[in-house]
């Protein structure tokens, strides 16, 4: 059990929360709740474990109304998470859903996507799985062009082991693991997706819910590698350590701090502790995917002799 | 069923062991690879990624072996017939998705060309030292299947029961070659694809909404759906009950885990396979597996001419360990030669099976060169006493 959560007033989810008892709650069969995450959830699976505060779930309800938005088949819809408190988003959808191992999601997508074309593969997870755990996977599959909405919710830090400093908290903030304040450089990760050659990348955070909700349905249209990070806050290890108060403060700092700077460098758009926060749609170009460039290579190099694949279920 | 005759290179051949495992893949209905390279096991993955555009499928050069041991289960949740390859250290890095693909009941094939380790080792010549890692490489319990083919032909052979072993039981299956087998070039023969029976994955006939996807069959091993399919399926490492939700107690825990392993100790006798050569009467018995196996053949030869009742007992299917047999052979031979690459690894499995009765003698060897016929020749002369 770590520091963090012997201290922490609330009931958050660390790992030790894993080790608990399932909370056993009886839920009425009919659920007057106007919440448009409702029909996408498994219902049978809530309450889920997250903080009061927490702002994972705002970013499921933002892709609650993305799915909603895009009319796409929720059949051929697989979501695919690492490990962390946002990794558990895929515990809770109500869609094909993979939670794998820490890091490894992209690339555990990466096998179901090239082996059956139809689906869509979207990767939820952390910022310490897909950036520190997981950043050569992520560096990859953009370089490849990997058919893959990749949604990251920042929230700067290791929720799910209690706090840890990742490769994304700022320079300064306090985790238990850089007690005195991080003095490592974070990523600026629209920057290093940009680089990379993701031909999609936003950032908002979860007070711009119309936008984030928009940029995860044209994410659900677009082909090849698309990245969202969403900036949520994580009270329970991140800002109530950081003396930032909760969920609710951190919400007023995104509203008071998040200038939109659609089209932006995203060179420009690195973040700092409690500083301006560059929100946008930074990327929005075409490059054929992985699978596209194979197709299209060796139906030239073998001409009619090639046998595309397209899946056991033929291309679409 | 029989094989996809798009995948099946009719007839005789020369090759070597890691094209004719490559060729046993293909037949197996194998197609979607994703793999590292890494001596010396590339040549099956390159012979894959020449063969595929013609007979329909995807080869990936991944940026490492954990994506690749990763990537390969996601395109067997697809659907596909999936493998990586590797050596030594390769196989280290994919240890936690062993467990992955044990936990989540992930059929897929892991082959690994071994070298002579530990780490970077000697990359070009030969060792053993994996057999070992991978039946406990990954943390937790669970039963692990692997082969070891002693010659190209077998490479192709027994790479088509390893993709039907991993359908039948949706555990991790190991394909253990040595870099001597994979390089060594020989005659393989290759049937048509009507003689080549290769088994279907086991869909289930439910319904969405009345499958269970972790809910075991009579034989322990769940029917499984393809993702895309409308079933909603969830995955996880997590411990999981019969709809693959996290249940979070040890009793649900001891179910999955016990369950896991029983689905391949309930099955031992079915799966063991031994090749035996004058095993029964004998005073000495080596036992050995891959290429050892085929110098260990030229020193119980010459015990023979020596007087000595010898007898040879091939692994060919190393894990799980043919424990039984080696204890009826105990009560009635004197002694058993273990030669290996390595310091004595699956030696410890014949002195345990043994349990006393018979003396177990290893023949060490660090790897680096197979043994000297000479040096096995010794143990047997000693060992009979
Ligand atoms: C191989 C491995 N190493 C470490 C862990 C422990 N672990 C679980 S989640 C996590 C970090 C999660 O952080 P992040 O991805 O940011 O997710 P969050 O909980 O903040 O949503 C770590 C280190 C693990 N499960 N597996
Ligand atoms: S991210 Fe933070 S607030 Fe959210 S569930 Fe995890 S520990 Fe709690
Ligand atoms: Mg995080």
């Amino acid at each position: 059990m770590s520091e963090a959560s012997e201290t922490s007033d609330v009931n958050h989810a660390s790992d030790v929360n894993d080790a608990s008892e399932e909370l056993e709650i009886d839920l009425p069969e009919e659920i007057d709740v106007d919440n448009p995450v409702w029909p996408y959830l498994r219902k049978d699976r809530i309450p889920h474990i997250w903080c009061p505060g927490c702002g994972i779930g705002t970013t499921v309800n933002c892709f609650a109304r993305a799915l909603t938005d895009s009319e796409i088949d929720l059949d051929r819809v697989a979501i695919v998470s690492g490990i962390g408190c946002t990794g558990r988003v895929a515990g809770y959808l109500n869609l094909d859903s993979f939670h794998t191992t820490h890091g490894r999601a992209i690339p555990f997508a990466t096998g179901l996507k090239l082996a059956n074309p139809r689906l869509k593969v979207v990767v939820y997870s952390g910022d310490g799985d897909l950036f520190a755990i997981g950043g050569n996977h992520f560096v990859h599959a953009a370089r490849r062009n990997m058919d893959l909405l990749v949604i990251c919710v920042n929230n700067f830090t290791y929720g799910m082991t209690g706090g840890q400093m990742g490769p994304t908290t700022p320079v300064g903030a306090v985790q238990s693991t850089m007690p005195y304040g991080n003095f490592e450089t974070p990523f600026n990760l629209p920057f290093l997706a940009d680089a990379c050659g993701a031909v999609y990348v936003a950032r908002w955070t979860v007070y711009n819910v119309r936008q984030l909700g928009r940029a995860m349905k044209e994410g659900l249209e677009k082909r090849g590698f698309v990245f969202i990070e969403a900036l949520a806050p994580c009270p329970t290890l991140y800002s109530r350590r950081n003396k930032l108060g909760d969920g609710v403060d951190q919400l007023k700092y995104y509203k008071a701090n998040s200038v939109v700077k659609n089209g932006a460098d995203t060179k420009e758009v690195g973040l700092s502790f409690q500083g301006e926060i560059s929100v946008g749609k930074f990327v929005d170009r075409e490059r054929p995917t992985w699978l596209e460039a194979m197709d299209a290579h060796y139906a030239q190099v073998f001409a009619g002799e090639y046998v595309p694949h397209g899946g056991l279920h033929g291309e679409d | 069923m029989q094989a996809d005759p798009k995948g099946v290179l009719t007839g005789a051949h020369f090759l070597d062991g890691d094209q004719a495992a490559c060729e046993g893949a293909l037949a197996a209905g194998c197609r979607f690879v994703a793999g590292y390279p890494i001596t010396p096991s590339t040549e099956v993955v390159e012979r894959f990624a020449a063969r595929i555009p013609l007979v329909g499928g995807v080869f990936i050069q991944m940026e490492d072996e954990i994506a690749s041991s990763i990537a390969i289960q996601g395109a067997v949740w697809a659907g596909q017939k999936a493998m990586t390859v590797t050596s030594g250290p390769g196989l280290s890095l994919m240890m936690e998705h062993v467990g992955f693909a044990a936990m989540t009941e992930t059929l897929c094939v892991f082959v690994d060309v071994q070298r002579a380790g530990p780490s970077t080792g000697l990359p070009t010549l030969p060792g053993q030292g994996d057999m070992m890692q991978v039946k406990w490489g990954s943390h937790g319990d669970y039963e692990p299947i692997a082969l070891v083919p002693s010659s190209p032909q077998e490479c192709f052979d027994l790479m088509i029961r390893a993709f039907n072993l991993a359908e039948t039981f949706r555990a991790p299956v190991f394909f253990m070659m040595d870099e001597v087998v994979g390089h060594m070039t020989e005659r393989v023969v290759i049937p048509g694809a009507s003689a080549i029976e290769v088994a279907e994955r086991r869909l289930t006939r439910k319904k969405p909404g009345e499958y269970r996807p972790f809910e075991a069959n009579g034989d322990l091993v769940p029917d499984m759906v393809r993702s895309g399919e409308g079933y909603r399926i969830h995955v996880t490492g997590l411990t999981h009950d019969e709809r693959g939700y996290r249940a979070m107690t040890a009793a649900a825990h001891g179910r999955l885990v016990e369950r896991l392993s029983n689905k391949v100790r309930a099955n031992r006798d079915r799966l063991v396979d031994v090749r035996e050569d004058g095993v029964d009467g004998a005073d000495v018995v080596v036992v050995s597996y891959g290429i050892t196996s085929r110098v260990a053949a030229r020193a119980v030869a010459e015990a023979r001419e020596r007087g000595v009742r010898a007898g040879h007992l091939r692994l060919v299917i190393a894990w799980p360990f043919p424990a039984r047999r080696v204890r009826e052979i105990a009560a009635r031979a004197k002694a058993f030669v273990v030669p290996e690459l390595n310091l004595g690894q699956m030696a410890l499995e014949v002195e345990r099976a043994a349990g006393g009765r018979a003396v177990v003698v290893p023949v060490p060897h660090a790897g680096g060169t197979v043994h000297e016929p000479a040096a096995i020749l010794e143990k047997i002369l000693e060992a009979k006493g």
